[in-house]
């Protein structure tokens, strides 16, 4: 799983038809500092996360999709955002929401 | 998923026969300015995406289950054409309070 900020949205109408009334969230992985990590990512939003959000996103296949309640088990999503942090706390800080 | 422009296309003819009639793009990884990200990769097309549209892929066995056999051995594939990304423009900064050193 990973850390990330949404920074975003992303609109597409030609999609996979799984995709239909799912909210897709740009998200900015981000380390537990809270510095941006590498480029932004398109995710599918499981939990109702908003622009601003540190959110936690897990970004393997099975229990993306698990997590997306898709009602077609093979839906083609591997980035979901499960989890809205409060908090993340590591030997060397805490990062806040 | 990762935003990709579509750069090009692959063609093969001899392949593992589950890819029959499967359409194989090259997709450059961008970020949501643009901008490349990382190498040029092959990936499956699903939704009839072209050459020069931006689109978001899967990565894994995800990425095929928009095909007809939705088990086609692939390990990304294009699964939504973009029509907008919307940046807010800044990645807003979390508080961090770093512990005291002993």
């Amino acid at each position: 799983m990973i850390l990330a900020v949404v920074v975003g949205n992303v609109v597409a109408t030609q999609k996979n038809e799984n995709f239909v009334g799912k909210k897709l969230m740009l998200i900015q992985p981000v380390d537990p500092e809270g510095n941006p990590a590498g480029g932004e990512l398109v995710a599918v939003d499981g939990v109702g996360a908003g622009e601003g959000d540190l959110v936690v996103a897990i970004a393997e296949g099975g229990s993306a999709r698990q997590v997306a309640k898709s009602k077609n088990p093979l839906a083609p999503i591997d980035l979901v955002i499960a989890g809205i942090v409060d908090r993340a706390d590591t030997e060397k800080g805490t990062l806040y929401l | 998923m990762q935003l990709a422009k579509v750069i090009g296309t692959v063609v093969a003819t001899c392949k593992d026969p589950s890819l029959t009639g499967v359409k194989l793009l090259v997709i450059q990884p961008v970020n949501a300015a643009g901008q490349k990200t990382g190498s040029p990769l092959v990936a499956v097309d699903t939704v009839g995406s072209g050459y020069g549209e931006t689109v978001f892929y899967a990565r894994g066995k995800e990425g095929g289950m928009g095909l007809p056999e939705p088990f086609t051995p692939v390990d990304a594939g294009v699964v939504g054409i973009v029509d907008r990304v919307y940046h807010s423009g800044t990645i807003p900064k979390r508080r961090y309070e770093r512990k005291k050193s002993e």
